[in-house]
């Protein structure tokens, strides 16, 4: 074990795994000098041929990770803040979600899209978006949330190493966070979600970021008295609804806590799911803490509020218990 | 840029057989749409086989092409089975792509054919990821797009340009100029010669006709030959017609027209494939029996390819469990 930070977890992930195999390559719009700090470094490292800047062309990034995968590399494409996903979406959604499909299953995609997401920096509405919604109703695209930096490492190895388009998304701002690494080749399967705290009250479910909040929520619900089961989702596609599923068997009352707007979002389909599956496990309806369906404004006092923070999610977990 | 050579005899034959196999393949499709038996839709190459023909004669199986919603020909010039690219448009298990993907996407990667697609400008990106894929590999291998000028429109062909330079990617762009954007004159919705804006990025361009098939066939053999000794894109414009119609089955379901029958009977007088043959036949390469020869051995093949789609069962419906992902549940 060794303490990281959660920027250089990621980026010992990505050296590690550009070491291992000389066919993964990477590129995207100033990963030489690298933004968020995840690909310092790898150019010194690996060289233009397996690292390069790219001009700004979401549009043509994104046909390209499916062009060069498909003629036989790894390809890693990192594409910044998440908004520019959405650029370069025609070629994510119609091609690389569907073209394994189309062609019958011809070839496989190891692509994995990297992209900070998420709120609360005053970086204003084009650069702070949650796009795993969109992501998540494509299809044939896996989307990880890494909470911890052990997660961090061990998801984006298991991308990297993959045969599906991935789409790994850090956090924003979230880089600094520190955790202990496991030693050596550590990887971690997609679609195991992790308890992050037992308790038989109440199941919190936390997507990605949100995950430390939802820790808060529960220490403050212990003090007054409701324990709360804290799962991390970890990955989105797949998503483990098994774990989910148990624990509500066991709390009969579930609170998603999810940082994309409300309409739609991963907590929408995590409660539509338990509402179908477990109806009947339920004391309680299912509440889902998420941001409103409005754009995430740069003035802090009002951008802050509308995230999850601990009182919101705790708020909603105690109004079940008590109901 | 200069072409390498001119085509010898065999390169002659196997110009006209390519193009013939296009045609009578597509005339098939022609009738089969009309008469019911497809499932689905069919953009008809008929009229431009010169182009796909001329170019797809200089790439090997490990070079790589993209292509459009108007794929057949480009699928078949490259070497793609006709017998798997028709059990596809019938939506067949035996399909080159298991039934999934149909007209607009056959493909065939174990033959460089990334395929057909169905958003234009699609296969732009695409191509230039295999591009740099084919130069990291650095065994001479070219990626070719095939794209319309309705496609040169969209911005990613501009950014393709500035990647291939910038990068010197063994990248060929193939705009086939056919006279519309769907339904509408290209000059109504393109400014300019389509063919100067590659200029501006340094990457040779050249103007052909595209019904000339020794001439798209000179332009090509320069265009990929620049690529392969690795220096950079290349950019040919083929002027062209479309014969048919944008969609084959418009004819059912367009309320107008828009263009007049005088301008396709002007263009079928300079139908390629004639063209092509005349050539021929002047310049002693063949005689017009050998070509009739020619002819029905090709209709042979297309009688049979279509007999073993017609008589081939249709995918199972769990088929497409295994297709969204690799080794993992939808
Ligand atoms: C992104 C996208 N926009 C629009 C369409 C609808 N559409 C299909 S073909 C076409 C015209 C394409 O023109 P061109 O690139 O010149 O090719 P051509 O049909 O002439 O071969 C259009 C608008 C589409 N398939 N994809």
């Amino acid at each position: 074990m060794a303490k990281k930070r959660l920027i250089q977890a990621i980026n010992d992930a990505l050296t590690e795994e550009m070491e291992r195999d000389e066919r993964v390559i990477l590129f995207g719009e100033d990963v030489e000098i690298s933004m968020f700090g995840d690909t310092v470094g790898l150019l010194d490292r690996f060289g233009p041929d397996r690292v390069r800047n790219t001009p700004i062309c979401e549009a043509t990034l994104s046909g390209m990770a499916v062009g060069a995968a498909a003629a036989g590399y790894r390809v890693i494409l990192h594409m910044m803040f998440s908004n520019f996903i959405y650029t370069g979406f025609d070629a994510i959604a119609n091609q690389m979600a569907k073209i394994r499909l189309m062609t019958g299953g011809q070839i496989m995609l190891p692509v994995t899209v990297i992209a900070g997401y998420g709120g609360g920096r005053s970086t204003a509405a084009q650069h702070s978006d949650t796009p795993y919604p969109a992501l998540m109703n494509l299809g044939g695209i896996n989307v990880a949330v890494p909470s911890t930096p052990a997660d961090a490492a061990g998801l984006l190895k298991t991308a990297i190493r993959g045969n599906n388009p991935t789409f790994y998304l850090e956090a924003g701002g979230r880089g600094g966070q520190r955790g202990e690494v496991p030693d050596g080749d550590h990887l971690m399967p997609l679609g195991q979600a992790a308890i992050r705290r037992s308790g038989g009250d109440v199941t919190l479910v936390s997507v990605g970021a949100m995950m430390r909040p939802t820790l808060r929520a529960a220490r403050a619900l212990a003090a007054d008295g409701i324990e709360a089961e804290v799962i991390d989702c970890r990955t989105l596609v797949p998503l483990d609804t098994e774990t989910i599923k148990a624990s509500v068997a066991r709390t009969g009352r579930l609170v998603v806590v999810d940082e994309a707007r409300d309409r739609c979002s991963a907590a929408s389909h995590i409660a539509a799911v338990i509402a179908e599956e477990s109806f009947h496990d339920l004391r309680a309806p299912v509440r889902r803490v998420t941001v409103p369906n409005i754009a995430m404004p740069y003035a802090p006092n009002v951008e802050k509020p509308l995230l999850p923070n601990p009182e919101r999610i705790a708020e909603a977990a105690a109004t079940l218990v008590q109901a | 840029m200069t072409p390498t050579s001119a085509p010898s005899t065999e390169e002659f034959l196997d110009l006209l057989r390519t193009m013939l196999l296009i045609r009578r393949v597509e005339e098939r499709l022609r009738d089969d749409f009309h008469a019911g038996k497809l499932p689905g839709g069919v953009h008809l190459y008929i009229g431009q086989e010169a182009v796909a023909a001329g170019v797809c004669a200089h790439l090997n199986d490990d070079d790589w092409i993209a292509s459009t919603h108007r794929g057949h020909g480009h699928f078949l010039a490259k070497g793609g089975d006709p017998k798997a690219m028709i059990a596809e448009i019938h939506g067949k298990e035996t399909g080159i792509c298991r039934g999934m993907g149909g007209s607009m996407h056959v493909a065939d990667f174990s033959r460089g054919i990334i395929g057909a697609n169905g958003i234009v400008g699609g296969g732009v990106g695409i191509t230039v990821g295999a591009a740099l894929a084919a130069q990291l590999e650095n065994k001479g291998q070219v990626a070719v797009c095939f794209f319309g000028d309705g496609a040169a429109n969209q911005g990613v062909f501009m950014e393709a340009m500035n990647v291939g330079a910038l990068w010197k990617l063994p990248l060929v762009l193939i705009c086939e100029h056919n006279g519309f954007s769907e339904f509408s004159p290209s000059d109504t919705v393109t400014a300019g010669d389509i063919a100067d804006r590659p200029e501006a990025f340094d990457i040779p361009s050249t103007s052909v006709d595209g019904n000339d098939a020794i001439a798209v066939w000179e332009a090509a053999s320069a265009a990929v030959d620049h690529a392969r000794r690795g220096n950079g894109p290349s950019f040919v414009l083929a002027t062209t017609y479309r014969t048919h119609g944008h969609n084959e089955g418009e004819v059912y379901w367009l309320s107008g027209t828009y263009r007049d029958n005088s301008e396709i009977e002007d263009w079928n007088r300079r139908d390629p494939i004639e063209r092509l043959t005349r050539t021929l036949v002047e310049r002693d390469i063949c005689t017009l029996d050998e070509v009739g020869a020619m002819d029905r051995e090709i209709l042979d093949t297309v009688e049979d390819a279509c007999a073993f789609a017609e008589a081939s069962a249709v995918p199972s419906p769990d088929a497409v469990q295994d297709l969204m992902f690799f080794n993992q549940a939808p």
